[in-house]
């Protein structure tokens, strides 16, 4: 449905000065580092406080970049969870980036693979939905895509090893940071709910979600309810629901 | 850095990148079956969804209702505030200002 767009890569990108495509990747970036930067120092101050030091704080942050996955691979390791519970729990979180780098693959035809494999690097929810709309609304094109990644990465590595030097020195409650990351996803929620069908499927995600989660121990409640949910919002988009919000949306 | 942690960190590196490049390097080829590309298209709201609304209105080991949260009084006003403003960064500082208030307040 998208396919005719892709085949303009990078408009007006060629000749355009480094300079010029630095400064749009930052100043584009500017929002999602300043979500990045309490998330990031809640992340440190809780690694720190799960026997985090700030090295391994930092390789975590370079390694994975994924800000809930982290959250979430902290506290099952300060729980004791081993290797495979980690890692597969990281890959079935991190799974709908799947979905992101499909729909920015469209915007991206014609680059390289050592050049999309170093943006693959930096697909996060947030940078996902800045890229995306930049891409479909203006003459964006891989380069700022990428320095824009990369903003966002750096944000995201300083502030959680920051939160890691900082932890002892920061009460916990402070300034509400453990409200960051809740802020965060609300807000991407939002960015979701392009039309009503969104807003149902949401809303029986998040129930199926809760009631899973009262009966099944651990956290594949989350997988388990994005599944069903999802399924549940193709049948109904199949059987016609909601057909013209869609169109509109 | 114990080797254990070494290997822990790498392994959510590799299973968190390869979502993230699979798609960019290969889908410029071939294109998935239209019914897979709807499916996905539910999986954002969901999987946020899904993340947000037992940690809002459950709480403890094991897992129990509770709906008198203050996570959940400050996710109402977050909530109607992202609507709203469509702002990410907005958000998350009127999110945690809320909270903070809430810590004060509701204690």
């Amino acid at each position: 449905m998208e396919q005719e767009k892709g085949i303009i890569t990078s408009p007006g990108g060629r000749s355009d000065p480094w300079a010029s495509i630095v400064k749009d990747g930052i100043v584009k970036a500017w929002p999602i580092c300043l979500g990045y930067v309490p998330i990031g120092l809640a992340f440190g101050v809780i690694a720190q406080k799960a026997g985090l030091g700030p090295l391994e704080i930092g390789m975590m942050s370079v390694l994975v970049f994924a800000g809930s996955a982290q959250f979430i691979g902290v506290s099952m390791l300060s729980a004791g969870a081993g290797f495979i519970p980690i890692v597969m729990t990281t890959f079935m979180v991190n799974l709908r980036h799947l979905l992101m780098s499909s729909s920015l693959a469209v915007y991206l035809r014609g680059i390289n693979r050592g050049r999309l494999s170093l943006f693959a690097y930096g697909v996060t929810d947030e940078s996902f939905a800045m890229n995306l709309t930049l891409f479909r609304e203006t003459g964006w094109d891989w380069r700022r895509g990428l320095v824009l990644n990369h903003t966002a990465n750096v944000s995201w590595i300083v502030s959680t090893i920051a939160g890691g030097y900082g932890g002892q020195f920061i009460p916990a409650g402070a300034f509400g940071i453990d409200y960051a990351l809740i802020g965060m996803f609300l807000c991407l929620i939002v960015f979701q709910l392009r039309g009503m069908l969104y807003v149902i499927i949401a809303a029986i995600a998040g129930l199926l979600a809760v009631v899973i989660s009262l009966v099944v121990p651990g956290n594949s409640y989350i997988v388990i309810a994005s599944i069903l949910s999802a399924t549940i919002g193709l049948v109904m988009r199949r059987a016609g629901y909601f057909k013209e919000e869609e169109q509109a949306s | 850095m114990t080797s254990e942690y070494l290997a822990v960190i790498v392994g959510m590196g590799v299973v968190t990148y390869v979502p993230r490049w699979f798609p960019l390097v290969f889908l410029t080829r071939r294109r998935l079956p239209l019914w897979l590309v709807e499916w996905l298209d539910f999986i954002p709201a969901s999987i946020l969804s899904a993340l947000v609304v037992p940690y809002l209105i459950t709480t403890g080991e094991p897992r129990h209702l509770d709906v008198l949260r203050p996570e959940l009084f400050v996710a109402i006003p977050t909530f109607a505030f992202a609507v709203k403003t469509k702002s990410l960064a907005a958000t998350v500082v009127v999110g945690m200002f809320l909270f903070w208030l809430a810590g004060m307040y509701l204690q």
